[in-house]
């Protein structure tokens, strides 16, 4: 019975109903993007002080549902069909039990609904960190728990994967870098998972009445276990789709085997109790504690997205110069495709995350500077370069490369899709640009009104704070554009993109299988191992990527200035101990 | 294309490793090690750190202490709200709750004093402005540390943790004078 076609433009093989999954978490995912864009125009509407659009109960209400749209739900949907791609497609395999990944499809919708229904329903507002005491409606969290008990059987059904792969000699030596990172987020994805079950499952029961009581502290430090790790699950699968569009755009190998995977590792070995970054200006939690286990002494998850960034440009770079871009320390990047929404994406992804999210993330996580960052806008500026940049964007650019290759029509708009990445990290930048900067005065997360208006005391900002949050307001809106952009070709694609495959309908756009005379493989061809490269082509000898070394360093020497320029800060607050 | 296929060694960890990546990897880890030594550094040399001193509590202790530091030290009322001004040196408290933080505090310069902060509800944030020091208050745990205002004048705290409908209602006042 022959299960899967090969796709004649990238060679890609797709077992079928691992398509079929792909596409359903895919669109799953594209619509939750759309719910967070919609509610994440309010809310920075709202705090731009001089529009102040959302009254103060519709502003928190929007804020909780974009916080869980765009963070959870968009993000977790996408990285299931980024699972299956990197297990089935990639090691040309039949995925494994595919009635337990519909299942896993089936609760991660009902639980996505119920969630937002109760978010919906107006008495759930109580942001996405939903901390206790502050309670929310019962199937707030029961939509959580569904979502993340559905998101787990993705991972077995990828782990399951890897293990027929494996039994059936599909590929081989040892599995892709690619399908390796996207393993190291499965196994993360695991640990969060239960940690998550750890306290959100005693949180519902207290909703409902069993429990009594959740200490207000406990919650944090094990909601945090869930909420931080989650970031790394981020992380490991972008910096995997970081990789696998380096090498389908350049033909890319990686600088070495050994180094990505075990930066990939360092992920893992250097995570589990990144709940400190959060209550870092907690009461009960010692500075020891805090500084162990925000650093592990070492700081070797920090070293190892350092690693990448060095060695993801750098791979790139190497298969440039082998095509003859080798002028001067920059042709290799001048003459990359800018033109093409693939690339744009994933550069910008790359950039923004690396300079941005990475420096800000580190410094405000270290254990004194809190002091001054902590629950400032500072802190929602860190995240959307991480994960609205960093993990969004990679996976906007994956999506153009997925239109074709996965859905089979091409891509509507062409323009648009190439002046999107442009849009939407411009726009991202100048809202987190300005909303450090605002951070920094002083400006509150999570606050309605900066005036205060109504309060029996009074206080006001600096003239600058409402400066910087009306250009952070002009950057937001440019920055939902985009999204906007995103999902006019994405969504313009899927129904009326011209069809690369007579069958490839509406329904099929959708999660429905082509026509079973597309699929005429009965199993792929065995996957063989990358080709050895000569020892001249290797360029062991020297620097093969000087010019991604300098942008190493650039990035290392901006990291050391704006870490000291925080520490000289916290000297002139006002002494404590 | 490599990257997403299987590397050319069967075995990934005998692949070779570029000159260029060990130098970085060098260079980063240096740094990475700096970044950890400078959080012990400052508890040694820096003046900013917090104290590591709490205990748990229950609203009504809380409020008792509060209460009690009130009475003893109250030197005026502000917006309906007592002012104390309590001596160098001692305990002072500070009481956050839906949505006000209770009472007006009155220290002196470059006096220190030991601040407690708790909250009799939900959680919330003591986020003193404009000089921008910013700790979670957690109910059912005090939290202390020692204060020393260095600059007079009047600041604010805002509430920097969502507490509900009424957060951006929810100010507090601290008064430093000059000596």
């Amino acid at each position: 019975m022959a299960q899967f076609r090969v796709c004649p433009d990238s060679g890609f093989y797709f077992d079928k109903s691992a398509e079929s999954l792909m596409k359903a978490n895919a669109v799953a995912g594209a619509v939750a993007l759309l719910v967070a864009g919609v509610l994440g125009l309010g809310v920075i509407l709202t705090r731009w002080q001089e529009v102040h659009l959302l009254p103060a109960n519709l502003f928190y209400q929007a804020l909780t549902g974009h916080g869980l749209n765009a963070l959870i739900f968009w993000i977790i949907f996408f990285e299931v069909a980024i699972l299956y791609f990197a297990s089935s497609t990639l090691l040309r395999t039949r995925l494994a039990a595919p009635r337990w990944a519909w299942l896993g499809f089936a609760l991660m919708i009902i639980g996505w609904i119920t969630n937002n229904v109760a978010v919906l329903q107006g008495n759930s507002s109580v942001m996405m960190t939903s901390y206790a005491p502050m309670q929310a409606a019962p199937h707030f969290y029961l939509g959580l728990i569904l979502f993340a008990v559905g998101a787990l059987i993705a991972c077995f059904v990828f782990l399951g994967t890897l293990v027929i792969a494996r039994d059936d000699r599909t590929y081989e030596g040892s599995i892709p870098l690619v399908t390796f990172g996207a393993l190291t987020a499965c196994i993360i994805a695991i640990f969060t998972i239960a940690s998550g079950a750890i306290i959100l499952i005693p949180t519902f029961l207290w909703s409902i009445g069993y429990i009594n009581h959740i200490d207000a502290e406990m919650y944090r430090v094990i909601w945090w276990g869930m909420g931080h790790s989650s970031q790394q699950i981020n992380v490991a699968a972008h910096v995997s789709v970081w990789y696998l569009l380096v090498g389908v755009l350049f033909g890319a190998r990686p600088m070495s085997e050994k180094v990505s995977r075990m930066a990939f590792l360092l992920y893992i070995l250097f995570l589990q109790l990144a709940s400190a970054h959060h209550i870092l200006v907690d009461p009960g939690i010692s500075s020891e504690w805090k500084i162990f286990n925000t650093s592990y002494a070492m700081y070797l998850a920090v070293l190892a997205s350092m690693i990448h960034g060095l060695t993801v440009p750098g791979s790139m770079e190497v298969a440039q110069r082998r095509k003859g871009l080798t002028k001067g320390m920059f042709e290799w990047l001048r003459k990359a495709p800018w033109g093409n929404p693939v690339f744009s994406g994933f550069f910008f992804s790359l950039v923004i995350f690396g300079f941005i999210g990475g420096i800000t993330g580190v410094v405000m996580g270290t254990e004194q500077i809190n002091l001054i960052i902590h629950n400032t806008i500072y802190v929602p500026a860190h995240f959307h370069a991480t994960v609205a940049v960093g993990t969004t964007l990679a996976f906007m650019a994956l999506t153009y490369l997925l239109i074709p290759v996965l859905f089979r029509r091409q891509v509507f708009l062409p323009r648009v899709a190439k002046w999107q990445p442009y849009v939407f990290a411009s726009g991202m930048t100048l809202m987190i640009l300005f909303m450090l900067g605002a951070g920094t005065l002083g400006v509150a997360r999570r606050h309605w009104d900066m005036d205060f208006t109504g309060a029996l005391l009074n206080f006001e900002y600096p003239g600058t704070a409402y400066t910087m949050m009306a250009v952070a307001g002009v950057g937001g809106v440019l920055a939902v554009l985009g999204g906007a952009m995103f999902l006019l070709v994405t969504v313009g694609s899927l129904l009326f993109g011209k069809r690369l495959d007579e069958s490839a309908g509406f329904l099929q756009s959708f999660g429905f299988s082509l026509a079973p005379a597309s699929y005429n493989i009965e199993q792929p061809e065995r996957l063989q191992m990358a080709p050895r490269l000569t020892v001249e082509e290797h360029g062991s000898a020297g620097f093969e990527a000087p010019g991604t070394f300098a942008l190493a360093m650039a990035l290392l020497i901006s990291f050391v200035v704006y870490y000291f320029i925080n520490w000289d800060y916290l000297a002139s607050v006002w002494p404590l101990s | 294309m490599s990257t997403f296929l299987p590397p050319a060694e069967r075995n990934w960890w005998s692949s070779p490793v570029g000159k260029q990546e060990i130098v970085w990897i060098g260079i980063a880890l240096v740094w990475c090690l700096i970044m950890f030594v400078m959080m012990p550094y400052w508890h040694i040399y820096g003046k900013q750190n917090l104290s590591n001193e709490a205990y748990q509590t229950t609203p009504q202790q809380y409020q008792k202490k509060v209460d009690a530091m009130v009475a003893e030290h109250q030197v005026r009322t502000e917006s309906g709200l007592p002012v104390v001004g309590p001596p160098a040196g001692s305990d002072v408290y500070m009481l956050a709750r839906l949505w006000q933080w209770y009472p007006i505090l009155e220290l002196k310069k470059n006096q220190s004093y030991r601040l407690h902060l708790s909250s009799m509800d939900w959680q919330h944030g003591f986020s003193l402005q404009p000089v921008n020091i910013n700790m979670q208050v957690v109910p059912g745990y005090e939290m202390v540390l020692t204060v020393t205002p260095d600059q007079s004048g009047e600041f604010t705290v805002v509430c920097n943790e969502y507490c509900g409908i009424g957060h951006h209602l929810m100010l507090g006042k601290i008064y430093v004078k000059e000596n």
